[in-house]
């Protein structure tokens, strides 16, 4: 792993992006890692458009944005309108393809992932695309562990939604072939 | 809480409201606001636990109003809010400087002013920090970059109004507040905690001393009267009177003037033979320490002061740096209020050179710092 890895994932308010960016840092938290998670969200509740960034090093952290991402994940055709130029050029970029159609040819490596659609047949519950996409992001990247992840889950979400959000993350490990 | 450290991944808010409780508030009022609504929301469920109270009131001038109410029932007392909140307290605000209450005022940064952009960060509270209320007072405003320092620093706010029976204000900012970070919370025995000065039987006098009187609670016996009108030691009215008036505010201004050297805080970063200083606070100066790494590709080197306390100013700290430095960059997400402070201290030692960005929640990034500094540094030469 680099020194210092930088993550936005970017979608619509409402999919969850703020809480997989929580996660992701949270397992960070766990694998001793120094971490930065920030958000940025519209004043509506849904709807608008949310980020949410996390910056992973081993050393102190001082500017806490993204400004180039080592891993880029969008959930929206406009996120990746917005955000695609800030990737780096040999970063990695996931994709939900069930809400994002159309991916330009680029340098970086590209996981097309059907997170919406998995959540949607396999777990009856759209709202856990974040975790699929975030399971996906694990495989992809091996930024942090999966036992780290699995235990930011179980510290992070309430307890009944628990099982169905490890599920999920466990279905989005599944979705990238090595 | 415990004998051993123990390290937590919070957000900015939520390792605030942690401090509160730790620093032993007893009442939090507030009326929710973004970016400030966290620190109620977690008091909303952790200080009932703890057998303590968080209450919702009609808005911000009745929240502070009544953490004024509880402090003088005894009970450490904090409100959070934002800059249209913030401008509703300043008349409170007056009145618990006035009447020497301890209590702890929380003011999240957005970007205004008005209603601006309400989930966005601005830094533009500076000088309503200090000015806001009216009439002749002194305030005393910390400055956390960290969420860490969210915790830390509002512990020490609630420490600095028990000590000084005054209003503290924790101004935070969008960014710092809503981040998440690693906090890591001493053993309880670690922590200092002050609890303000109580009065002995015999006392009879609780206001208006530079030496900070003791402060009695409604239901003691002492039967004070307490008034945001001009009055003497006793607490009795002195509407008309020059002597008492100027008595009492001067000494209001002593007992935190006397003792600024100790409230000041500040941290240094790399000022030993720089040829730039930046004087920076809250989220933006979190962009120094690339700053620094980056100047030094242009030959450059640039050390900082970092205000952790901005009222009182660190005015020896940012004097010093004037003294070793070509010219001093101040960053800040506003349209310039830190800066004019500097200048004030400076007093045309060096050229002072602003740098603001404002609105849409957009920090200054080291890289834009870097070439402000170079862009300064050139104009001079």
């Amino acid at each position: 792993m680099q020194k210092r890895s930088e993550v936005r994932i970017a979608g619509l308010g409402g999919q969850g992006v703020v809480l997989a960016g929580k996660i992701l840092g949270r397992a960070a938290v766990h694998d001793g890692k120094s971490v930065v998670q920030t958000q940025s969200y519209g004043a509506e509740a849904r709807g608008s458009a949310a980020k949410s960034e996390v910056i992973i090093a081993d050393e102190r952290i001082g500017f806490p944005m993204v400004r180039k991402c080592d891993v880029l994940v969008v959930m929206s055709q406009n996120a990746l309108d917005k955000y695609l130029k800030d990737l780096k050029e040999h970063g990695i970029l996931l994709v939900d393809e069930s809400i994002v159609r159309e991916v330009p040819k680029i340098k970086a490596k590209v996981f097309m992932i059907p997170a919406t659609k998995m959540a949607e047949t396999k777990l009856k519950s759209k709202i856990c695309a974040n975790v699929i996409m975030l399971g996906a992001l694990i495989k992809a990247t091996g930024l942090v562990s999966q036992q780290a992840v699995e235990k930011a889950i179980t510290k992070g979400v309430p307890n009944k939604a628990q099982k169905v959000n490890i599920h999920g993350f466990r279905i989005g490990l599944e979705l990238v072939k090595p | 809480m415990g004998k051993m450290s123990t390290t937590r991944f919070w957000q900015g808010n939520e390792a605030c409201a942690e401090a509160a409780i730790v620093a032993g508030c007893q009442f939090f009022a507030g009326y929710p606001i973004t970016p400030a609504s966290e620190i109620f929301e977690h008091l909303a469920r952790k200080l009932p636990q703890a057998g303590r109270i968080t209450i919702q009131m009609e808005d911000e001038i009745a929240s502070l109003g009544t953490v004024i109410g509880a402090s003088w029932t005894g009970a450490k007392a904090m409100t959070a809010t934002s800059g249209p909140g913030f401008s509703l307290m300043q008349e409170l605000i007056g009145y618990a400087f006035m009447t020497e209450t301890p209590c702890v005022v929380a003011d999240v940064q957005r970007a205004g002013p008005s209603t601006g952009q309400a989930t966005k960060c601005g830094q533009g509270d500076v000088m309503q920090v200090r000015w806001g209320t009216h009439g002749d007072y002194v305030s005393i405003a910390l400055s956390p970059n960290s969420v860490q320092e969210m915790f830390d620093l509002t512990i020490r706010a609630f420490n600095l109004a028990e000590t000084y029976r005054t209003p503290v204000v924790l101004l935070a900012d969008e960014i710092i507040a809503h981040m998440r970070e690693q906090v890591v919370i001493p053993p309880s025995n670690q922590i200092e905690i002050v609890n303000r000065k109580k009065p002995k039987p015999t006392d009879k006098t609780f206001f208006g001393s530079e030496n900070i009187a003791p402060m009695p609670s409604v239901g003691e016996g002492y039967n004070v009267p307490v008034t945001g009108s001009t009055h003497n030691e006793y607490g009795h009215r002195f509407t008309a009177d020059r002597t008492v008036h100027e008595k009492l505010v001067k000494n209001l201004f002593r007992k935190i003037r006397n003792n600024a050297e100790k409230i000041v805080d500040y941290e240094t970063y790399n000022i030993d033979d720089c040829d730039v200083g930046v004087v920076s606070f809250g989220c933006t100066s979190r962009a120094i320490y690339e700053t620094v790494e980056l100047a030094k590709e242009r030959d450059l080197t640039v050390g900082s002061v970092r205000l952790k306390t901005i009222w009182p100013f660190p005015e020896e700290a940012v004097r010093n740096i004037a003294q070793n430095v070509k010219v001093i960059v101040v960053p800040e997400l506003n349209m310039r209020e830190v800066f004019y402070e500097v200048e004030r201290v400076v007093h045309g030692a060096v050229p002072v050179v602003p740098v603001n960005k404002i609105g849409g929640g957009e920090m200054i990034t080291p890289e834009e710092l870097l070439e402000e500094i170079v862009r300064s540094v050139k104009k001079i030469d």
